[in-house]
Protein backbone atom coordinates (compact mmCIF):
# COMPACT_ATOMS: atom_id res chain seq x y z
CA UNK A 1 0.00 0.00 0.00
CA UNK A 2 2.71 2.43 0.95
CA UNK A 3 4.52 1.36 -2.20
CA UNK A 4 1.43 2.26 -4.18
CA UNK A 5 0.95 5.73 -2.65
CA UNK A 6 4.66 6.42 -3.14
CA UNK A 7 4.45 5.78 -6.88
CA UNK A 8 1.22 7.75 -7.03
CA UNK A 9 3.03 10.76 -5.50
CA UNK A 10 5.83 10.31 -7.98
CA UNK A 11 3.50 10.33 -10.94
CA UNK A 12 1.72 13.44 -9.65
CA UNK A 13 5.11 15.08 -9.21
CA UNK A 14 6.15 14.03 -12.71
CA UNK A 15 2.92 15.27 -14.24
CA UNK A 16 3.38 18.62 -12.53
CA UNK A 17 6.97 18.73 -13.73
CA UNK A 18 5.91 17.96 -17.28
CA UNK A 19 3.15 20.50 -17.16
CA UNK A 20 5.58 23.23 -16.07
CA UNK A 21 8.17 22.28 -18.65
CA UNK A 22 5.96 21.41 -21.61
CA UNK A 23 5.89 25.08 -22.49
CA UNK A 24 9.60 25.75 -22.07
CA UNK A 25 12.28 25.31 -24.71
CA UNK A 26 14.51 22.26 -24.23
CA UNK A 27 17.87 22.21 -22.47
CA UNK A 28 19.98 25.09 -23.83
CA UNK A 29 23.07 22.90 -24.10
CA UNK A 30 21.21 20.68 -26.58
CA UNK A 31 19.76 23.66 -28.45
CA UNK A 32 23.22 25.21 -28.84
CA UNK A 33 24.63 21.93 -30.07
CA UNK A 34 21.85 21.61 -32.65
CA UNK A 35 22.23 25.22 -33.79
CA UNK A 36 26.03 25.03 -34.07
CA UNK A 37 25.88 21.83 -36.08
CA UNK A 38 23.15 23.22 -38.36
CA UNK A 39 25.04 26.47 -38.98
CA UNK A 40 28.28 24.59 -39.58
CA UNK A 41 26.42 22.37 -42.05
CA UNK A 42 25.16 25.44 -43.91
CA UNK A 43 28.47 27.28 -43.84
CA UNK A 44 27.01 30.07 -41.66
CA UNK A 45 29.57 29.65 -38.89
CA UNK A 46 32.99 28.05 -38.50
CA UNK A 47 33.44 26.21 -35.16
CA UNK A 48 37.11 27.28 -35.10
CA UNK A 49 35.94 30.91 -35.19
CA UNK A 50 33.68 30.31 -32.18
CA UNK A 51 36.70 28.75 -30.41
CA UNK A 52 38.70 31.91 -31.16
CA UNK A 53 35.91 34.16 -29.86
CA UNK A 54 35.63 32.17 -26.60
CA UNK A 55 39.40 32.16 -26.16
CA UNK A 56 39.57 35.93 -26.71
CA UNK A 57 37.07 36.66 -23.93
CA UNK A 58 38.48 33.98 -21.62
CA UNK A 59 42.05 35.17 -21.78
CA UNK A 60 42.71 38.29 -23.86
CA UNK A 61 39.98 40.84 -23.08
CA UNK A 62 39.07 41.49 -19.44
CA UNK A 63 39.23 43.95 -16.53
CA UNK A 64 43.04 44.12 -16.72
CA UNK A 65 42.54 46.45 -19.71
CA UNK A 66 40.46 48.90 -17.71
CA UNK A 67 42.89 48.63 -14.79
CA UNK A 68 45.72 49.83 -17.07
CA UNK A 69 43.72 52.95 -17.93
CA UNK A 70 42.95 53.67 -14.27
CA UNK A 71 46.53 53.14 -13.09
CA UNK A 72 47.89 55.39 -15.83
CA UNK A 73 45.42 58.12 -14.87
CA UNK A 74 46.53 57.83 -11.23
CA UNK A 75 50.23 58.32 -11.99
CA UNK A 76 50.03 60.71 -14.96
CA UNK A 77 48.00 63.91 -14.32
CA UNK A 78 48.11 64.92 -18.02
CA UNK A 79 46.74 61.55 -19.04
CA UNK A 80 44.02 61.84 -16.41
CA UNK A 81 42.96 65.20 -17.86
CA UNK A 82 42.84 63.74 -21.36
CA UNK A 83 40.86 60.74 -20.08
CA UNK A 84 38.27 62.93 -18.37
CA UNK A 85 37.88 65.33 -21.29
CA UNK A 86 37.93 62.75 -24.13
CA UNK A 87 38.06 59.16 -22.89
CA UNK A 88 37.66 57.66 -26.37
CA UNK A 89 40.90 59.23 -27.60
CA UNK A 90 42.79 58.69 -24.33
CA UNK A 91 41.90 55.00 -24.23
CA UNK A 92 42.75 54.59 -27.91
CA UNK A 93 46.29 55.80 -27.02
CA UNK A 94 46.69 52.50 -25.14
CA UNK A 95 45.32 50.51 -28.11
CA UNK A 96 42.48 49.12 -25.99
CA UNK A 97 39.42 50.10 -28.00
CA UNK A 98 37.10 47.64 -29.59
CA UNK A 99 33.61 46.25 -29.36
CA UNK A 100 31.19 48.73 -27.77
CA UNK A 101 34.10 50.88 -26.72
CA UNK A 102 34.01 53.51 -29.42
CA UNK A 103 32.26 56.19 -27.39
CA UNK A 104 33.82 56.12 -23.98
CA UNK A 105 33.20 58.47 -21.07
CA UNK A 106 35.31 58.27 -17.89
CA UNK A 107 33.59 59.22 -14.63
CA UNK A 108 35.82 60.40 -11.78
CA UNK A 109 34.99 59.35 -8.24
CA UNK A 110 36.00 61.91 -5.61
CA UNK A 111 35.43 62.20 -1.86
CA UNK A 112 32.14 64.01 -2.68
CA UNK A 113 30.92 62.21 -5.83
CA UNK A 114 30.39 58.50 -6.42
CA UNK A 115 29.49 57.17 -9.89
CA UNK A 116 27.64 53.92 -10.57
CA UNK A 117 27.04 52.35 -14.02
CA UNK A 118 24.07 50.19 -15.05
CA UNK A 119 22.12 49.21 -18.15
CA UNK A 120 18.46 48.91 -17.12
CA UNK A 121 17.22 47.95 -20.62
CA UNK A 122 19.71 45.19 -21.49
CA UNK A 123 23.34 44.64 -20.54
CA UNK A 124 25.49 47.34 -22.21
CA UNK A 125 28.98 47.28 -20.75
CA UNK A 126 32.44 48.56 -21.78
CA UNK A 127 33.51 45.21 -23.25
CA UNK A 128 37.02 46.14 -24.46
CA UNK A 129 37.96 47.49 -21.04
CA UNK A 130 36.19 45.06 -18.71
CA UNK A 131 35.53 41.96 -20.81
CA UNK A 132 32.15 40.24 -20.60
CA UNK A 133 29.85 41.46 -17.82
CA UNK A 134 29.37 39.37 -14.67
CA UNK A 135 26.00 37.66 -14.21
CA UNK A 136 24.86 40.02 -11.44
CA UNK A 137 25.31 43.05 -13.73
CA UNK A 138 22.91 41.48 -16.24
CA UNK A 139 20.44 40.33 -13.56
CA UNK A 140 16.99 41.76 -12.78
CA UNK A 141 17.87 42.70 -9.16
CA UNK A 142 20.76 44.97 -10.22
CA UNK A 143 19.07 46.43 -13.31
CA UNK A 144 15.85 47.24 -11.44
CA UNK A 145 17.38 48.69 -8.28
CA UNK A 146 20.57 50.51 -9.33
CA UNK A 147 18.51 53.50 -10.54
CA UNK A 148 15.85 53.43 -7.79
CA UNK A 149 17.93 52.55 -4.73
CA UNK A 150 21.63 53.01 -5.48
CA UNK A 151 22.53 53.43 -1.82
CA UNK A 152 20.87 50.14 -0.93
CA UNK A 153 22.62 48.44 -3.85
CA UNK A 154 25.99 49.79 -2.75
CA UNK A 155 25.38 48.67 0.85
CA UNK A 156 24.76 45.17 -0.50
CA UNK A 157 28.22 45.34 -2.06
CA UNK A 158 29.62 46.44 1.33
CA UNK A 159 29.88 50.13 0.49
CA UNK A 160 28.01 52.38 2.93
CA UNK A 161 28.49 55.91 1.58
CA UNK A 162 28.05 58.93 3.85
CA UNK A 163 25.00 61.20 3.43
CA UNK A 164 27.05 64.08 2.01
CA UNK A 165 28.30 62.06 -0.99
CA UNK A 166 26.40 62.65 -4.24
CA UNK A 167 25.61 59.44 -6.08
CA UNK A 168 25.47 59.72 -9.86
CA UNK A 169 23.96 56.73 -11.61
CA UNK A 170 24.59 56.31 -15.37
CA UNK A 171 22.04 54.21 -17.27
CA UNK A 172 23.73 53.08 -20.52
CA UNK A 173 20.81 53.69 -22.88
CA UNK A 174 22.88 54.47 -26.03
CA UNK A 175 26.26 53.39 -27.42
CA UNK A 176 28.16 55.59 -24.97
CA UNK A 177 30.08 53.31 -22.57
CA UNK A 178 31.06 54.41 -19.08
CA UNK A 179 34.19 53.62 -17.10
CA UNK A 180 34.40 54.70 -13.46
CA UNK A 181 37.77 56.14 -12.48
CA UNK A 182 37.96 55.12 -8.80
CA UNK A 183 39.83 57.11 -6.14
CA UNK A 184 43.44 56.08 -5.66
CA UNK A 185 43.67 54.49 -2.21
CA UNK A 186 45.79 56.13 0.49
CA UNK A 187 49.13 54.54 1.25
CA UNK A 188 49.95 53.65 -2.37
CA UNK A 189 52.44 56.46 -3.02
CA UNK A 190 55.33 53.96 -3.23
CA UNK A 191 53.66 51.80 -5.90
CA UNK A 192 54.41 52.11 -9.61
CA UNK A 193 51.84 52.06 -12.42
CA UNK A 194 51.98 48.28 -12.97
CA UNK A 195 51.66 47.59 -9.24
CA UNK A 196 48.74 50.00 -8.97
CA UNK A 197 46.97 48.27 -11.86
CA UNK A 198 46.90 45.01 -9.88
CA UNK A 199 44.81 46.74 -7.17
CA UNK A 200 42.06 47.92 -9.53
CA UNK A 201 39.03 45.63 -9.59
CA UNK A 202 36.24 45.23 -12.12
CA UNK A 203 33.66 46.16 -9.47
CA UNK A 204 35.48 49.43 -8.74
CA UNK A 205 35.33 50.35 -12.45
CA UNK A 206 31.55 49.66 -12.50
CA UNK A 207 31.21 51.73 -9.33
CA UNK A 208 30.01 49.11 -6.83
CA UNK A 209 33.29 49.07 -4.88
CA UNK A 210 36.23 51.25 -3.91
CA UNK A 211 39.83 50.29 -4.58
CA UNK A 212 41.68 49.23 -1.45
CA UNK A 213 45.43 49.00 -0.94
CA UNK B 1 8.03 48.29 -26.36
CA UNK B 2 6.64 48.25 -22.85
CA UNK B 3 7.71 44.83 -21.71
CA UNK B 4 9.72 43.12 -19.01
CA UNK B 5 13.19 44.11 -20.25
CA UNK B 6 12.47 47.69 -19.07
CA UNK B 7 13.40 46.87 -15.48
CA UNK B 8 14.52 50.22 -14.07
CA UNK B 9 12.69 51.07 -10.84
CA UNK B 10 10.85 47.77 -10.38
CA UNK B 11 10.55 46.01 -7.04
CA UNK B 12 10.48 42.37 -6.12
CA UNK B 13 13.59 40.84 -7.69
CA UNK B 14 15.41 40.38 -4.40
CA UNK B 15 19.05 40.72 -3.48
CA UNK B 16 21.92 40.98 -5.95
CA UNK B 17 23.92 37.78 -5.92
CA UNK B 18 27.54 38.34 -6.97
CA UNK B 19 29.56 35.15 -7.46
CA UNK B 20 33.11 34.81 -6.21
CA UNK B 21 35.74 34.58 -8.97
CA UNK B 22 33.09 34.28 -11.67
CA UNK B 23 34.47 33.06 -15.00
CA UNK B 24 33.12 34.48 -18.29
CA UNK B 25 31.22 31.27 -19.04
CA UNK B 26 29.70 28.97 -16.42
CA UNK B 27 29.32 26.09 -18.84
CA UNK B 28 30.82 25.30 -22.23
CA UNK B 29 27.50 25.83 -24.03
CA UNK B 30 27.37 29.46 -22.86
CA UNK B 31 30.59 30.25 -24.69
CA UNK B 32 29.33 28.43 -27.80
CA UNK B 33 26.03 30.41 -27.71
CA UNK B 34 27.88 33.69 -27.20
CA UNK B 35 30.31 32.89 -29.99
CA UNK B 36 27.60 31.86 -32.46
CA UNK B 37 25.72 35.12 -32.03
CA UNK B 38 28.88 37.16 -32.48
CA UNK B 39 30.66 35.43 -35.36
CA UNK B 40 27.89 33.79 -37.40
CA UNK B 41 26.89 35.17 -40.80
CA UNK B 42 24.14 37.77 -40.37
CA UNK B 43 21.52 38.76 -42.92
CA UNK B 44 22.34 41.98 -44.83
CA UNK B 45 21.37 45.12 -42.94
CA UNK B 46 21.27 43.46 -39.52
CA UNK B 47 21.94 45.94 -36.68
CA UNK B 48 22.74 45.87 -32.97
CA UNK B 49 19.38 47.58 -32.46
CA UNK B 50 17.57 44.70 -34.17
CA UNK B 51 19.52 42.39 -31.85
CA UNK B 52 18.27 44.25 -28.77
CA UNK B 53 14.72 44.39 -30.14
CA UNK B 54 14.65 40.63 -30.77
CA UNK B 55 15.74 40.03 -27.17
CA UNK B 56 12.77 42.17 -26.08
CA UNK B 57 10.40 39.94 -28.07
CA UNK B 58 11.21 36.96 -25.85
CA UNK B 59 8.09 35.97 -23.87
CA UNK B 60 8.17 37.98 -20.62
CA UNK B 61 7.90 34.92 -18.38
CA UNK B 62 10.83 33.30 -20.20
CA UNK B 63 12.83 36.55 -20.12
CA UNK B 64 12.85 36.39 -16.34
CA UNK B 65 13.81 32.73 -15.97
CA UNK B 66 16.21 32.17 -18.86
CA UNK B 67 19.90 32.77 -18.41
CA UNK B 68 21.60 35.47 -20.45
CA UNK B 69 23.17 33.08 -22.97
CA UNK B 70 19.90 31.17 -23.32
CA UNK B 71 18.44 34.49 -24.45
CA UNK B 72 21.33 34.92 -26.90
CA UNK B 73 20.52 31.52 -28.30
CA UNK B 74 16.91 32.65 -28.81
CA UNK B 75 18.13 35.81 -30.58
CA UNK B 76 20.42 33.83 -32.91
CA UNK B 77 17.56 31.49 -33.83
CA UNK B 78 15.18 34.41 -34.44
CA UNK B 79 17.67 36.34 -36.60
CA UNK B 80 18.20 33.36 -38.89
CA UNK B 81 14.57 32.25 -38.96
CA UNK B 82 13.16 35.69 -39.78
CA UNK B 83 15.72 36.13 -42.57
CA UNK B 84 14.90 32.69 -43.98
CA UNK B 85 18.55 31.63 -43.61
CA UNK B 86 17.41 28.54 -41.71
CA UNK B 87 14.00 26.86 -41.48
CA UNK B 88 12.16 25.71 -38.36
CA UNK B 89 12.49 22.13 -39.59
CA UNK B 90 16.25 22.45 -39.97
CA UNK B 91 16.50 23.97 -36.50
CA UNK B 92 14.48 21.13 -34.97
CA UNK B 93 16.68 18.51 -36.65
CA UNK B 94 20.02 20.31 -36.23
CA UNK B 95 20.82 19.45 -39.84
CA UNK B 96 20.68 21.31 -43.13
CA UNK B 97 17.94 20.22 -45.50
CA UNK B 98 19.23 18.33 -48.57
CA UNK B 99 18.12 21.23 -50.82
CA UNK B 100 20.19 23.77 -48.92
CA UNK B 101 23.43 25.03 -50.46
CA UNK B 102 26.46 25.47 -48.25
CA UNK B 103 27.99 28.97 -48.07
CA UNK B 104 31.73 29.49 -47.81
CA UNK B 105 31.95 33.11 -46.61
CA UNK B 106 31.66 32.82 -42.80
CA UNK B 107 34.08 34.70 -40.53
CA UNK B 108 37.49 33.03 -40.19
CA UNK B 109 39.14 32.42 -36.82
CA UNK B 110 42.01 34.79 -37.61
CA UNK B 111 39.54 37.64 -38.17
CA UNK B 112 38.04 37.57 -34.64
CA UNK B 113 40.51 39.93 -33.00
CA UNK B 114 40.07 42.61 -35.67
CA UNK B 115 36.31 42.09 -35.64
CA UNK B 116 36.21 42.85 -31.91
CA UNK B 117 38.24 46.01 -32.51
CA UNK B 118 36.41 47.28 -35.57
CA UNK B 119 32.74 47.18 -34.71
CA UNK B 120 30.30 49.32 -36.58
CA UNK B 121 30.35 52.78 -35.09
CA UNK B 122 27.02 54.41 -34.19
CA UNK B 123 28.26 58.02 -34.53
CA UNK B 124 26.97 59.83 -37.65
CA UNK B 125 27.90 63.39 -38.60
CA UNK B 126 24.83 65.65 -38.78
CA UNK B 127 24.51 68.85 -40.79
CA UNK B 128 21.77 70.39 -38.67
CA UNK B 129 22.67 72.06 -35.39
CA UNK B 130 21.65 70.42 -32.11
CA UNK B 131 18.34 71.69 -30.75
CA UNK B 132 19.49 71.66 -27.12
CA UNK B 133 22.56 72.97 -25.34
CA UNK B 134 24.34 71.94 -22.15
CA UNK B 135 22.62 73.30 -19.05
CA UNK B 136 19.22 73.49 -20.76
CA UNK B 137 16.16 72.04 -18.99
CA UNK B 138 14.35 69.37 -20.99
CA UNK B 139 11.54 66.90 -20.48
CA UNK B 140 11.55 63.31 -21.73
CA UNK B 141 8.44 62.86 -23.83
CA UNK B 142 5.56 60.69 -22.77
CA UNK B 143 5.68 58.12 -25.57
CA UNK B 144 4.71 54.45 -25.60
CA UNK B 145 6.03 52.98 -28.87
CA UNK B 146 5.11 49.36 -29.55
CA UNK B 147 8.50 48.86 -31.25
CA UNK B 148 12.06 49.28 -30.00
CA UNK B 149 13.05 52.38 -28.06
CA UNK B 150 15.78 53.32 -25.62
CA UNK B 151 13.71 55.69 -23.50
CA UNK B 152 12.92 53.70 -20.34
CA UNK B 153 9.45 54.08 -18.81
CA UNK B 154 10.84 55.47 -15.57
CA UNK B 155 12.10 58.63 -17.32
CA UNK B 156 9.09 59.37 -19.54
CA UNK B 157 7.44 62.66 -18.68
CA UNK B 158 10.26 63.59 -16.27
CA UNK B 159 12.36 66.74 -16.43
CA UNK B 160 16.10 66.95 -16.36
CA UNK B 161 19.08 68.93 -17.58
CA UNK B 162 21.34 68.40 -20.59
CA UNK B 163 24.86 67.71 -19.31
CA UNK B 164 26.57 66.76 -22.57
CA UNK B 165 26.07 66.39 -26.30
CA UNK B 166 27.58 63.46 -28.22
CA UNK B 167 26.89 64.48 -31.83
CA UNK B 168 24.70 62.48 -34.20
CA UNK B 169 24.01 58.81 -33.51
CA UNK B 170 22.00 56.08 -35.24
CA UNK B 171 18.43 56.15 -33.86
CA UNK B 172 17.63 52.69 -32.41
CA UNK B 173 13.86 53.20 -32.87
CA UNK B 174 14.44 53.31 -36.67
CA UNK B 175 17.45 51.02 -36.99
CA UNK B 176 15.77 48.14 -35.13
CA UNK B 177 12.97 48.10 -37.69
CA UNK B 178 14.79 48.32 -41.01
CA UNK B 179 14.25 52.07 -41.34
CA UNK B 180 17.90 52.98 -41.77
CA UNK B 181 20.21 54.95 -39.49
CA UNK B 182 17.94 58.04 -39.18
CA UNK B 183 20.66 59.70 -37.05
CA UNK B 184 19.75 62.30 -34.43
CA UNK B 185 21.69 64.33 -31.89
CA UNK B 186 22.37 62.36 -28.72
CA UNK B 187 22.56 63.98 -25.27
CA UNK B 188 23.28 62.90 -21.72
CA UNK B 189 20.46 64.16 -19.49
CA UNK B 190 20.69 64.36 -15.69
CA UNK B 191 17.51 63.70 -13.71
CA UNK B 192 17.35 64.38 -9.99
CA UNK B 193 16.53 61.15 -8.13
CA UNK B 194 13.59 62.98 -6.51
CA UNK B 195 12.17 63.96 -9.91
CA UNK B 196 12.15 60.28 -10.90
CA UNK B 197 11.23 58.60 -7.64
CA UNK B 198 9.61 61.19 -5.39
CA UNK B 199 10.37 62.63 -1.97
CA UNK B 200 11.77 59.43 -0.50
CA UNK B 201 14.77 59.54 -2.87
CA UNK B 202 18.05 60.99 -1.64
CA UNK B 203 18.23 64.75 -2.36
CA UNK B 204 21.83 64.57 -3.60
CA UNK B 205 21.43 61.65 -5.99
CA UNK B 206 20.83 61.73 -9.73
CA UNK B 207 20.38 59.38 -12.68
CA UNK B 208 21.83 60.07 -16.14
CA UNK B 209 20.44 58.74 -19.41
CA UNK B 210 21.68 59.04 -22.99
CA UNK B 211 18.68 60.26 -24.98
CA UNK B 212 18.08 61.11 -28.64
CA UNK B 213 16.70 64.49 -29.67
CA UNK B 214 13.23 63.19 -30.59
CA UNK B 215 12.87 61.77 -27.07
CA UNK B 216 13.11 65.28 -25.62
CA UNK B 217 11.19 68.55 -25.52
CA UNK B 218 12.06 71.87 -23.87
CA UNK B 219 10.92 71.98 -20.24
Amino acid sequence: MSQHSHSHDDSVEMARHHHIHADLPPDPALRVKALESLLTDKGLVDPATIDAWVETYESRIGPRNGAKVVAKAWVDPDYKQRLLSDATTAIAELDLLGSQGQHMVALENTPGIHNLVVCTLCSCYPLPLLGLPPTWYKSAPYRSRAVLDPRGVLREFGLDLPEHVKIRVWDSTAEVRYLVLPERPAGTEHLNEAQLATLVTRNAMIGVAKVTA
Amino acid sequence: MNTIHDLGGMHGFGAIAPERDESPFHETWEGRAGGILEVMTFPPGFTVDRFRYLRETLRPDLYLVQSYYEQWLYIAEQVLLEAGMISAEELARGKASPQSTKRNDSMRADAVWDFLHDRAHSGRPLAQAPRFTSGQRVRARNMQPAGHTRLPRYARGRSGMIVSHHGGHVLPDASAHGKGDAPQHLYTVRFAARELWGAAAHPRDSVHLDLWESYLEPA
